[in-house]
């Protein structure tokens, strides 16, 4: 059993700013990631791009963010997934094979860093290997991938494309081009509201520096993957701007449309959703006492807001609320309607899957096996949509999108874990009820 | 540090980057991690331990996720096929 | 306003199957669900499929209805997942194995095929039990569905022969002969069956407990399990009347998931999991199959089992309960409700048309609570 004032879940940098912060005043602080190092998505450790320059802007945020966390005293628990909870304790695994490491974690005070992860849409190929989610493939190239000269076509929507885009390009691929549902007017019209926002338009022009080279298709989307017939090898994508479609020759596709946030733990935990996002105060709390909330949970709005909340919570947290925070706090929040607005999904995307083309991977459910379905929990019951082991975290988002279903009842245990890992968060929880 | 690290994948010795991910050594060697319900090839989708498409069995733990799992040398990894 | 020959609320498997039922007997039927069909105990169970030898009552129409299932087996579609997997008593020492040699004397006389085995034989039957068991019996025809699908398959034979689904409304009451719908609207039947599970709100003096129950199913391991595995203090558990039990209860799925189950508690109509429940449960499960422990647990969730105070279930005309002559009820069934469905459907609609039953009805007949009180165990 561990305790700390201060828990936070998730070592991105929302959840790095909050122990950094709370740390600061004196407060004890673990924080747990299912990664074995700090970072999150965005900031992922692991294999650097050859090329890469540490002296950037960012990289160099990233670095002092870092470095500060490791002096601040927090315990740094890595490797570790929530999977079960109880009132003021979390339940955690040690993700290592074989390993049934239970840990129980008591907090006064707990933040939710717990991020966003990429949508998701089916369409005819989406399944051959070689289609992978376009923060997906970044993750797996930080994991050791090799994309040297490999051709890219990254697609779906949001600003993410053109980070990862970049990044690829950094590791050696030839990013063929960047496809973007949204329309040119919408991302004109974010490009100027960023003029309030001067280090965006800087991490944005960086951006365009790194893939002058790239074509960048706005008003674009995926229609199909193709694989060789023999080999089943990925070899092009069909792309369409709705006036005409062409064919693009590639080794590998980064697609994802936007992200959805990792709401489950705050709402097995009983926090007040609004508007499928966790719903928080000026002060980052929830609709329980002592819960906080940072970063993308709380609204789809970048490195920048999560940052700043998740110092706003950590201050919170230990009970110093920030206050001086709280207008930039206000400008990011519209900033996160503003990015909301243009890069909402046109409605073309719900009809890209065709009556076979697989909706649920897990299962593989076809689309024209839901398209009769009245609910999610009918879909589930009848067809075993969502009902694998990624718990319909990958075909909820869709099946919402193509259908309207909204995705209900959260339950231990949020990851696949062993039996006997279930057994043992029980009955600690057995064990405190008893002492209580 | 060593230079190298070697896993063993489907009975093939490989030799991969230290800190690489068991994703890493199968997307390199293009081997699918898995079969899917209706027998199609599957790998990894979302890098982020939640699409559970890159399970494999390593070490004899069956469904794996390899895209948060740190290479160790001597690990045996073995895919459905 | 609507009319039919018979209305039935609740589009479970029971409530399917009577719609089937119904129509084949050239009945006009309609059928009222709230929600969609089979998401009640339906969706939440084993889809166990099992000849039952706690009463002689129950024997005979768990007998009985099984081998309607095994008649319907040609007729039902892939999704339904009908195995004949079998179910093995286990037995854990000589006590036990004296209880084994008298259900297989039980069950032999019926007819139910059963096979007694020694350690070994069972060993072999199922090399991931532990060592140290006494053996175990074998009751090969028992089956293993899954009900959802069943009961949809039921609903739609029903449809294709004229029965009218009415989904997405509640009903407000049920009263000689009408049915009051919550949008308004009011439906005639001849006779109205309530097959409604664990909800007496349509018939509040109906002697309906509600049991709950806990159930978790793990990842893909094909070959793992080969039949539906249960422990000789299954039917102990399902008796008790007061106390929280739970008893070892697991079942391999067509996927090569693991079931497994299984709990029972009273009182508690929360559909939140218990830590409790679900850590005895697991318990008790690696206590007959360690290997367990290393599987992958996917979800746990809870059902609501409707259980009455003799465990036999209630079906026919209501007229002993209450003095409405359209009335009937097909409700009780606890952890039976998909062994029973069609054996129950038959003998219900049998009663409406006067036909001779298969097997003697008297026992699920409704019955005053008066002379059958909650026995305390």
């Amino acid at each position: 059993m561990k305790q700390a004032d201060v828990v936070i879940v998730g070592a991105g940098p929302g959840g790095i700013a909050a122990a950094t912060a709370a740390a600061q005043h004196g407060r004890s602080v673990i924080l747990l990631d299912d990664n074995p190092a700090a970072g999150g998505q965005i900031w992922r450790d692991g294999v650097e791009a050859p090329g890469h320059r540490r002296d950037d802007e960012e990289s160099a945020a990233r670095t002092q963010a870092l470095q500060r966390l490791e002096t601040c005293g927090a315990t740094l628990l890595f490797g570790y997934r929530v999977f079960d909870a109880a009132p003021s304790t979390l339940y955690a695994l040690r993700e290592a094979t074989g390993d049934d490491n239970v840990i129980a974690i008591r907090y006064r005070n707990l933040v939710l860093a717990t991020g966003a992860r990429e949508r998701f849409l089916p369409f005819p190929g989406w399944t051959v290997p070689g289609v992978f989610g376009a923060g997906g493939l970044q993750a797996l190239v930080k994991g050791g991938f090799p994309v040297h000269g490999k051709r890219i076509v990254v697609a779906g929507s949001g600003p993410l494309l053109l980070a990862v885009a970049a990044h690829l390009q950094e590791y050696g691929a030839q990013i063929v081009c960047v496809a973007e549902q949204a329309p040119f007017s919408r991302l004109a019209s974010f490009a100027f509201a960023l003029r309030s926002h001067p280090a965006k338009i800087r991490q944005g022009l960086r951006y365009r520096r790194t893939l002058r080279k790239t074509p960048y298709r706005t008003g674009c989307w995926p229609v199909s993957a193709f694989a060789d017939e023999k080999t089943g090898v990925l070899r092009a994508v069909e792309l369409t701007n709705s006036a005409k479609s062409w064919k693009e020759e590639c080794d590998l596709i980064a697609c994802g449309f936007h992200l959805v946030p990792n709401t489950e733990l705050a709402s097995m935990l009983g926090c007040a959703l609004r508007n499928d996002f966790v719903d928080v105060d000026e002060n980052q709390r929830t609709s329980v006492a002592n819960i906080y909330c940072a970063g993308e949970p709380t609204g789809i709005a970048g490195l920048d807001a999560a940052l700043l909340q998740g110092e706003i919570a950590g201050h919170s947290c230990a009970g110093q609320p920030a206050k001086a925070l709280r207008s930039r706090n206000r400008a990011e929040k519209i900033f996160a309607a503003r990015l909301q607005r243009t890069f909402q999904l046109r409605p073309e995307l719900r009809s890209l899957a065709k009556p076979e083309t697989i909706v649920c991977r897990c299962e593989d459910v076809r689309y024209q096996s839901l398209a009769a379905r009245t609910s999610w929990t009918d879909a589930k019951l009848q067809t075993r949509c969502g009902m694998g082991p990624c718990q319909g975290r990958i075909c909820g988002p869709a099946t919402e999108m193509l259908f309207g279903w909204k995705m209900n009842s959260i339950r231990p245990p949020l990851f696949p874990v062993s039996v006997n890992a279930f057994c043992l968060s029980n009955a600690q929880q057995d064990l405190t009820q008893e002492n209580a | 540090m060593p230079d190298v690290v070697t896993v063993w994948v489907n009975g093939v010795a490989m030799q991969i980057a230290p800190r690489s991910m068991v994703s890493a050594a199968l997307l390199t060697a293009g081997i699918p991690c898995r079969k899917s319900e209706t027998g199609e090839p599957r790998t990894a989708l979302c890098g982020m331990g939640i699409c559970f498409e890159c399970r494999a069995t390593v070490n004899g733990v069956p469904h794996s996720r390899t895209c948060q799992l740190i290479c160790r040398d001597g690990m045996i990894v073995e895919t459905e096929r | 306003m609507k009319s039919f020959d018979v209305l039935i609320v609740g589009a479970g498997i029971v409530g399917c199957a009577c719609a089937k039922e119904c129509a084949e007997a050239k009945l006009r039927v309609g059928l009222v669900e709230t929600n969609t069909p089979g998401s009640g105990a339906t969706g939440a169970g084993m889809g166990h499929l099992v000849v039952m030898d706690d009463s002689p009552a129950q024997l005979a129409l768990t007998h009985y209805s099984r081998s309607r299932w095994q008649q319907l087996m040609p007729q039902l579609p892939p999704a339904v997942e009908y195995e004949s997997r079998g179910t093995l008593w286990v037995a854990t020492d000589d006590e036990e194995m004296g209880e084994v040699h008298a259900k297989h004397h039980t069950y032999s006389a019926a007819g139910v095929v059963a096979e007694i085995l020694n350690a070994s034989q069972l060993a072999k039957e199922e090399p991931n039990l532990r060592s140290g068991l006494a053996g175990g019996l074998l009751v090969a025809d028992d089956g293993v569905i899954y009900p959802p699908a069943a009961a949809v398959f039921f609903l739609e034979r029903a449809q294709a022969l004229g029965a009218t689904y009415l989904p997405g409304t509640g009903v407000v009451s049920a009263s000689r002969g009408e049915l009051r719908l919550a949008d308004g609207t009011a439906l005639h039947g001849e006779r109205i069956v309530l097959a409604t599970g664990t909800n007496c709100a349509l018939l509040p003096s109906l002697p309906i407990k509600s049991r709950k129950g806990h159930l978790l199913i793990t990842d893909r391991y094909p070959g793992f399990l080969h039949h539906q595995l249960v422990e000789l203090g299954y039917l102990k558990s399902a008796h008790k009347v007061q106390a929280d039990s739970v008893a070892f209860n697991i079942q391999p799925r067509r996927t090569g998931q693991i079931l497994i189950g299984s709990s029972r508690q009273y009182g508690n109509v929360d559909p939140a999991t218990d830590s409790f429940m679900i850590e005895h449960m697991l318990e008790r499960a690696a206590l007959y199959m360690p290997a367990l422990r290393k599987l992958f647990v996917l979800r746990a969730w809870t059902g609501f089992r409707a259980s009455t105070p003799d465990n036999l279930p209630i079906i026919g005309p209501a007229v002993a309960l209450n003095d409405d002559k359209s009335l009937w009820l097909a409700v009780g069934f606890e952890g039976l409700g998909i062994t029973n469905a069609p054996g129950a459907a038959r003998l219900l609609v049998d009663q409406m048309l006067n036909r001779t039953p298969e097997i003697d009805t008297a026992p699920y007949l409704p019955r005053s609570t008066a002379n059958h009180e909650y026995s305390h165990a």
